[in-house]
């Protein structure tokens, strides 16, 4: 089935300051217990976002009305830890559509690519100028352009070139679902149970 | 040319078809699935009119979700209860197997698989949760994979994946007494960082694997993901073939034999070449202890936490909020500590072994009063087999809580959380902010460490017993 195309993003960005955003922050597991994948916006970051009373925590940056935007901004090691695709259907559901980060897990980042949120790596140093992008104007604004392979701070002017195999970037530009290939190719996969058998 | 190594030859023995700079098409021998991560995979079927494509290859248990007491009776939380009947009714449509709650063989997947002889070498093996890296342990190449993922494959038992890179690590010599498999693993991890495996497909090499029983193996190459690999596996040798043998779905007489003359070419060649090489010496680990918020936040249980100026520039905020949610401070010594919870179970260490381990520890003991010590073995075949062997007795005696099979408060999805502020010694897999419950300080430990702390009621050096 055929997912929205992925265009060109120019938008303001969410800061989230912190290395190694382990997917049980991004959605806990007390929340893992729907059968659909839609509603899961409403808890990304729960724990960060609302103390046990419900009550949102003024410090967090997505209960600052300051903040907002398409593409989430954090540390390294983004999305380790839990396989959850949860946590991209948290991100996706928020709002998001592009994450960016210096480094992220390999499970998380095969999810969002599934869900046509796209992850964005960039080198330490350049994410640490957006960062500080953000924090000279919350309201700075960002390119990124997947067909280009480029993410700009439009501020400076300041792009890089980030990295994404041809064929991801065929299936996010169009639309497409690895699913879609694989039920294509059923009759190899069986002649491929017979070479084997 | 090169050699290759066992991950190169599995790998390769599975591509269907490899997509020029793009994923390869990977064939899945073995899909396991649970209740939380499967629903919108079927229901994604359901949407394209799809069946499941390959039921034998496919196996179902409920472990995340459900309630560890009263299994016999309808779950009580309302959702737990829909997500574990939807697995039920998928499972019934589809035609796949499902080892429900109630049924001898349900339990944790990644001790049900193993313990059945549905993991066997060679395979790949897949599941919808990150410690699919725990079937690794007998020579496969096992790895977790997201709901859309789980859908393609239901739907074609393949997925796409980009090759991982290749790690080798290599551990050798003697352990020290009272070091095991969880001290091994929680080393690599504290030496590499929670993202220094990030990419790699990890091979555990050494005598100090090769000594290990399987359920150790299963523990060391289940924290693989914990700093960052896509899995981790360990050459199949005879301890393998043992303890496949003569399992209900390992092949059987002159077929297990031919398996087993199959399983012996999976050796990494001499000559192949690693992406990276790590070397330790098994005579400098000692029991471990997380003192952090992710697992590669560990120390020598008899160590300080680290001092501010240990810690690399960069990652002083991370540390210092890390270890203001756990209520530590730098350089704190961590022995004597007190400690509220215990919790022995997970797929980490939820496995007989690790039980007899905590028995022996604890036989003729009492946990301390200040400790509530939760057991909760992985599977139905795990808690049989402790009541068979006496274990449970011992534990009953000595003031533990026996539960039923599941996750349980590995990640406190069903009730079993451990309360805000409160510290517990686990001997699961992950010491996340919030994963035993909001605001719980989990310490990662070995099953013996945990049992030591149980009787003493705080953090204690499990060699000062012997």
């Amino acid at each position: 089935m055929a997912r929205e195309k992925f265009h060109l993003v120019h938008s303001s960005a969410v800061p989230v300051h912190i290395e190694n955003v382990d997917t049980d922050q991004i959605i806990p597991a007390r929340f893992l217990k729907a059968t659909t994948r839609d509603g899961f916006g409403e808890n990304l970051f729960r724990d960060w976002r609302y103390d046990s009373n419900n009550q949102p925590i003024a410090d967090f940056v997505l209960n600052n009305p300051r903040y907002s935007g398409d593409i989430l901004v954090s540390g390294k090691n983004f999305g380790c830890g839990s396989s959850r695709e949860h946590a991209a259907w948290a991100i996706t559901d928020y709002g998001f559509k592009v994450v960016v980060s210096s480094f992220f897990a390999d499970i998380f980042k095969n999810n969002a690519l599934n869900n046509g949120l796209l992850p964005v790596q960039v080198s330490d140093e350049f994410l640490a100028h957006i960062f500080s992008a953000i924090e000279a104007d919350h309201q700075t604004t960002f390119t990124v352009n997947l067909e280009t392979q480029t993410f700009t701070i439009d501020a400076t002017g300041a792009s890089f070139n980030f990295e994404i195999n041809s064929y991801k970037k065929e299936c996010m530009l169009n639309g497409y679902d690895d699913i879609d290939y694989l039920l294509n190719m059923k009759d190899k996969i069986a002649k491929f149970e017979q070479s084997r058998a | 040319m090169a050699g290759k190594t066992i991950f190169d030859k599995i790998w390769d023995a599975h591509v269907v078809e490899q997509i020029e700079d793009g994923p390869s098409v990977v064939y899945i021998d073995q899909h396991l699935i649970h209740e939380v991560t499967s629903p919108q995979a079927f229901a994604g079927l359901d949407a394209r009119g799809l069946k499941v494509f390959r039921t034998n290859r496919t196996v179902a248990t409920p472990d995340h979700n459900v309630p560890t007491i009263d299994q016999d009776k309808p779950i009580r939380d309302e959702l737990s209860r829909f997500q574990v009947d939807k697995l039920t009714e998928n499972c019934q449509k589809h035609g796949v197997t499902l080892y429900g709650l109630n049924h001898p063989y349900q339990g944790i997947v990644h001790v049900v698989g193993p313990q059945l002889g549905i993991t066997q070498p060679g395979m790949t093996i897949v599941c919808g949760d990150s410690h699919t890296s725990t079937h690794g342990a007998f020579g496969s190449v096992a790895f977790g994979i997201g709901t859309s993922e789980v859908e393609m494959v239901l739907a074609t038992q393949c997925l796409m994946q980009s090759k991982a890179k290749r790690m080798r690590i290599t551990v050798d010599g003697e352990l020290g007494e009272g070091v095991g498999a969880k001290d091994i693993i929680l080393y690599i991890i504290s030496k590499i960082t929670a993202s220094g495996g990030t990419g790699y497909f990890v091979e555990y090499a050494g005598s100090a694997f090769r000594n290990l029983s399987m359920e150790g193996r299963m523990t060391v190459c289940n924290m693989s993901i914990e700093m960052g690999a896509r899995g981790g596996l360990i050459a199949p040798d005879e301890t393998t073939f043992e303890y496949i043998r003569g399992r209900e779905f390992a092949p059987k007489g002159a077929d297990f034999d031919a398996a087993v003359a199959k399983w012996r070419e999976l050796y990494t060649d001499a000559d192949a070449v690693f992406d990276a090489e790590l070397h330790f010496d098994a005579a400098d680990i000692e029991p471990m202890i997380t003192y952090g918020t992710n697992p590669g936040m560990g120390i020598k249980i008899t160590a300080n936490v680290p001092a501010l100026n240990e810690i690399e520039e960069s990652n002083r905020t991370s540390f210092a909020k890390s270890l203001d949610y756990m209520g530590l401070v730098p350089g704190e010594r961590l022995l004597g500590k007190t400690v509220d919870y215990v919790f022995v179970g997970s797929c980490t260490n939820g496995r007989i072994e690790d039980l007899r381990a905590v028995a022996e520890f604890v036989k003729g003991k009492q946990k301390a009063d200040n400790i509530t010590a939760w057991i909760v073995p992985g599977s139905k075949q795990v808690e049989k087999q402790a009541q068979e062997e006496g274990l449970v007795a011992i534990f009953e005696a000595a003031g533990f809580q026996l539960r039923q099979p599941g996750c349980s408060a590995c990640l406190g999805m069903n009730e079993d959380k451990i309360p805000k502020g409160k510290y517990a010694v686990s001997t699961s897999n992950r010491n996340f902010e919030g994963r035993q419950g909001p605001g719980a300080r989990t310490m990662l430990a070995s099953p013996i460490t945990a049992a030591a702390v149980a009787v003493t009621g705080k953090i204690v050096d499990p060699r000062d017993f012997n």
